[in-house]
């Protein structure tokens, strides 16, 4: 399938600090906002989900946030407002805000506003959860405003990569080693798929470069599940999972086993 | 301050090395806990697992378990109505039990209480294959009137209208009221003795006032209390203790303590029969045998333990249709723990975490009703231990210690599920809870009901318009819920007026106080549909479907409406309103012995019955479709999330409804985090965050979908799956299958 804004992917060099005094309001395409517990970072955190993703995963349980058409065109404010609601339950329950998507990069100025107001107005403990792939367009300024990057690692062998993501695995790993030099606190996130990302050696990869970077505090080996596919029949698209299994705890104590080995914390 | 010769003569040993002396020269079990307990900062490593003597005791019963379910009663005695002293001593195994006594001679088996009303006890007994004993019945009817026969003497047509309607439903006027919480720690603590001398002189204090009708009832009170008491003592003489002098150890704390609660349970059938604060009292002997080294901590477990599966086997003879409103066979013996005190140190002893340790040791179970007052300054140790237990058992309910103390102060505990009081200080007269939903279609139907077409409520004009305009629908329900509420406070009154004089509660009384505070304790059903149909009415287009005699009949709604649970105020304001409405409307009624008004937001399994009577709603809800339990959204419409949902909840005010607010999450182990240590965590944190948002009483299941799927088909092999309902908890096999659908198809909150 074709995938939205490919012309946009150059980086956006000096753009506009986010924060920064702005003379129009700034607006984004929203998914929805939740709040959810333990699963998108540390504690219970207020998550706004961004609509369009560059990426068409296999086994994405959130295919209708792919598309910006599928989105709500949302004000900051509108956002920060929502979010503003939940701050003393969140100081409370030691949690904080994340910004997801999606892929929240491709709206970096709506992300980075977004991140720097959660912090710095809101006072929140802030995450970004991304893919990677548009890394490139995360400025200084707003990585300034992340506490933890939520890093979702595919796969290591590059094909396998392209396979499941339809996009490929450099822009990650550059990304990951930027952060790295930064010294930002990562959450590694890898998806393990029965006879799709479960190779040893692809997994040996990922461990190997995660635990060299040495800014990886955690990596979250998410078994693959099929909740999500109801989602894609209903956008008319073909789950090709379908006949995939979920891994054994057998399987997924092995993957841990493999990051651990690289003296990684795997959950 | 050590105990003066004189005490420790007339007391023996009881009192030994105690301090403080205020509890000495008055009855005041808060200070002596206050002055002796030791409150317990660390984690749980220090507790110890069943003994043989507890498990080899509880598979005893366990197995008996299975067939009680399947007949609905193990057996009865349907010969000897009870009192304190009816039953010869009964045992589970007379070589093993450590606390003795039973309800009756056998366990299991159910007493009648015909007080409260004889056709709720011959209904029952004859819903499961039994006759009732002619001479019983003989006296029951003909020579002895029930609480039950008082009321319907008393009654209005309107209020037995309301009743047949079920706008009001599950009014205390047929069975025992319950929700009063006797002080049992004061026969540990004093000795039977000392408290009838105490009754005397309260009795001789009467004596001298003029005998205005007030002055009478009172002085006919005391003098019940002081029989009971004295019931009391011979009842446990006969299972070989002498109970008029103080306990002197832990296992006797345990023991008279029982000794005292088991003597309520053998006169009343209260639909909540709880037991208080208990754990920090029991800890203070316990701990004293423990230093002298007359104990260890596999013992005092021991004791505790053997406490616990009595409390568990707490059983009353209950008829099919008070099943259908509270299945599962609940007593709610709801033990209430922790939060901090006064003077700032945790209200958290090693017994505390004793009592959460028996759902370890014997399984989980829906009774005792463990209540935990939570606060942000609780130890780190006690609330992973608490969040552990949630999490493993689904047995435990939180409250805010943080809305309570200030109250209350911090000798509270809950009675039932939500309702707060000062332990032997004050009493509430339970006064069930009206159909806010139904009040509504009342409200657009002029008073005839929507399902059967009759007129209920005389003096009101039916909405005719096509589509429901916001101002006319609301300044209508305003007017239909204060007649509502002039028509509940009427009938409470009548209730609690032959309450008091038919099924007196006269050991739970003998452990209050002379002055009482009682509270009237209205209540609400169906908060989340009314507020959502209004929020229809208000931000959507609703158009009314009318039958041929012009009854409104179905709804339609075009366009969309904010729901409440979605922590968005143009909903939840609603709600809100309704709640401080109704309970302004029921304070403008004078209550029976001038009872403070209160009311809750609970619905305990009754949601379930309140839906099945409610017609097709304008928030688009199926006639008959259950109600949300308790203060809940309605299942589905909040779509961010648990917390949202909770802090939707949390904008009802306290103050609006000091009788508590509850609200149940059922929640995915995946959606607290992915590991257990992570989920121990976030639950705290969920806690501490509610608790900060001023959030009253959350229910916390940690159960998968198919899990509780599993259990309906299996039931044989989930004999202790527990599950908390709004407000308590249930073995999740023993509800109906109505219920048991309503609880899976309830709101799971799961992450993907």
């Amino acid at each position: 399938m074709t995938v939205l804004l490919d012309q946009n992917l150059a980086p956006l060099g000096a753009a506009t600090p986010a924060g920064a005094a702005m003379h129009r309001p700034i607006e984004g395409t929203v998914h929805s906002w939740d709040l959810s517990t333990g699963v998108d970072g540390p504690g219970s955190r207020f998550v706004v989900f961004l609509s369009g993703c560059p990426l068409t995963c296999l086994y994405c349980h959130n295919p209708d946030t792919w598309r910006m058409r599928n989105g709500k065109r949302t004000s900051a404010d509108d956002v920060v407002e929502e979010a503003a609601k939940y701050t003393s339950f969140i100081a409370a329950a030691r949690g904080g805000a994340t910004v997801s998507g999606g892929e929240p990069l491709l709206q970096p100025v709506f992300a980075g506003e977004l991140l720097h107001r959660f912090k710095h107005e809101l006072g929140l403990h802030t995450a970004l959860d991304t893919s990677g792939f548009l890394g490139v367009r995360a400025t200084a300024a707003l990585l300034r405003d992340v506490d933890l990057v939520l890093l979702d690692i595919k796969s290591w062998d590059r094909q396998t990569y392209e396979k499941v993501t339809g996009r490929p695995l450099q822009p990650t790993l550059d990304f990951a080693r930027r952060l790295a030099d930064l010294g930002k606190e990562v959450h590694v996130r890898f998806v393990l798929v029965p006879g799709l990302t479960d190779d040893p050696a692809n997994i040996e990869g990922v461990a190997a470069f995660a635990g060299g970077l040495g800014n990886v505090s955690r990596v979250d080996v998410l078994p693959f599940h099929k909740l999500g596919e109801g989602k894609w029949q209903a956008l008319g698209r073909n789950f090709t999972l379908h006949d995939t299994p979920s891994p054994t705890p057998g399987q997924v104590t092995l993957a841990k086993e493999i990051f651990e080995a690289h003296g990684l914390k795997a959950v | 301050m050590t105990a003066t010769p004189l005490e420790k003569t007339a007391n023996g040993e009881a009192w030994e090395g105690f301090k403080g002396g205020l509890w000495r020269d008055a009855i005041d079990v808060r200070d002596f806990v206050q002055q002796n307990y030791t409150p317990y900062e660390g984690d749980g490593a220090f507790l110890t697992g069943p003994t043989e003597r507890t498990t080899a005791l509880w598979d005893r019963l366990l197995a008996m378990f299975p067939q009680e379910i399947e007949q609905g009663v193990h057996d009865v005695d349907v010969r000897t109505p009870s009192r304190i002293d009816a039953f010869r001593p009964g045992y589970i195994d007379p070589g093993k039990d450590l606390i003795v006594g039973l309800q009756t001679d056998a366990p299991l088996k159910r007493a009648i209480m015909p007080n409260g009303g004889w056709r709720m006890v011959e209904g029952a007994l004859n819903a499961y294959g039994y006759e009732a004993d002619p001479e019983v019945r003989e006296i029951y009817t003909h020579l002895r009137k029930t609480h039950n026969d008082g009321v319907f003497d008393a009654y209005t047509p309107e209020i037995r209208a309301c009743r047949s309607s079920g706008i009001i439903t599950g009014l205390p006027d047929a069975y025992g009221r319950g929700r009063i919480i006797g002080d049992y720690r004061r026969v540990a603590l004093y000795g039977v003795d000392r408290l009838i001398e105490d009754k005397k002189s309260v009795k001789a204090e009467l004596d001298a006032e003029w005998p205005t009708e007030d002055v009478i009832r009172e002085r006919e009170e005391t003098s019940e209390q002081i029989k009971a008491l004295g019931e009391l003592k011979a009842m446990a003489l006969s299972y070989g203790y002498d109970i008029s002098r103080p306990a002197a150890t832990g296992r006797e704390a345990v023991q008279w303590l029982y000794f005292a609660y088991l003597a309520a349970v053998k006169e009343q059938n209260g639909a909540a029969m709880s037991i208080g604060r208990i754990d920090n009292f029991l800890d203070i002997y316990l701990q004293r045998d423990i230093e002298n080294g007359l104990l260890t901590e596999e013992q005092a477990q021991e004791f505790i333990d053997d406490f616990v599966i009595k409390l568990r086997i707490v059983r009353f003879l209950r008829t099919p249709e008070y099943n259908e409103l509270y299945s599962g066979d609940p007593t709610w013996v709801t033990w209430s723990m922790a939060g901090i005190g006064e003077d700032g140190r945790p209200l958290v002893s090693r017994t505390t975490f004793r009592a959460l340790q028996t759902l370890y040791n014997l399984g989980p179970a829906p009774e005792p009703n463990l209540t935990v007052f939570w606060s942000r300054q609780l130890p780190r140790g006690f609330k992973d231990f608490a969040a552990q237990v949630a999490i493993d058992t689904s047995a435990l309910q939180f409250e805010s210690d943080e809305l309570m103390r200030p109250k209350y102060g911090d000798d509270t505990a809950i009675a039932c599920c939500v309702s707060a009081m000062a332990v032997g200080k004050q009493m509430q007269f339970f006064g069930a809870r009206v159909n806010v939903a139904k009040a509504l279609l009342y409200a657009i139907n002029g008073g005839r009901d929507e399902k059967t077409g009759a007129l209920v409520v005389e003096g009101f004009e039916p909405i005719e318009s096509e589509y429901l305009d916001y101002e006319q629908v609301a300044a209508q329900y305003e007017a239909m819920l204060e007649w509502l509420a002039r028509t509940y406070v009427h009938a409470l009154n009548v209730i609690h007026y032959m309450h008091d004089k038919y099924a007196y509660e006269r050991i739970e009384m003998a452990l209050h106080d002379r002055a009482i505070l009682r509270t009237m304790a209205c209540g609400i059903a169906g908060l989340s549909v009314a507020a959502d149909s209004l929020s229809a009415v208000k931000h959507a287009r609703v158009k009314v479907i009318r039958d041929a005699t012009g009854l409104a009949v179905d709804y339609e709604i075009e366009g969309d409406y904010p729901a409440y649970g979605n922590n968005d105020d143009r909903a939840d304001e609603i709600a809100r309103r309704i709640v401080s409405g109704f309970m302004r409307k029921i304070r403008e009624y004078p209550t029976y012995r001038d009872a403070v008004h209160t009311q809750s937001v609970l619905t305990i399994t009754s949601n379930v019955v309140y839906g099945k009577k409610t017609g097709n709603t304008p928030d688009g809800r199926r006639a008959g479709a259950p109600f949300a339990p308790g203060a809940n959204p309605m299942n589905g419409r909040d779509q961010h999330g648990y917390i949202a949902s909770a802090l939707s909840v949390a904008k009802l005010d306290y103050d609006d409804a000091e009788d508590g607010i509850s609200l149940t999450n059922t929640i995915t182990p995946d959606a607290l985090g992915r590991t257990p240590e992570e989920r121990i965590d976030n639950l705290a944190g969920v806690l501490d965050g509610f608790m900060a948002s001023d959030g009253f009483h959350m229910n916390v299941n940690v159960l998968d979908k198919a899990t509780l799927r599993d259990a309906m088909e299996h039931p044989e092999n989930y004999p202790q799956l527990t599950i908390r309902v709004s407000g308590y908890a249930v073995n999740f096999v023993r509800l109906t299958r109505e219920q048991q659908l309503d609880v899976i198809n309830r709101t799971f909150h799961g992450s993907l």
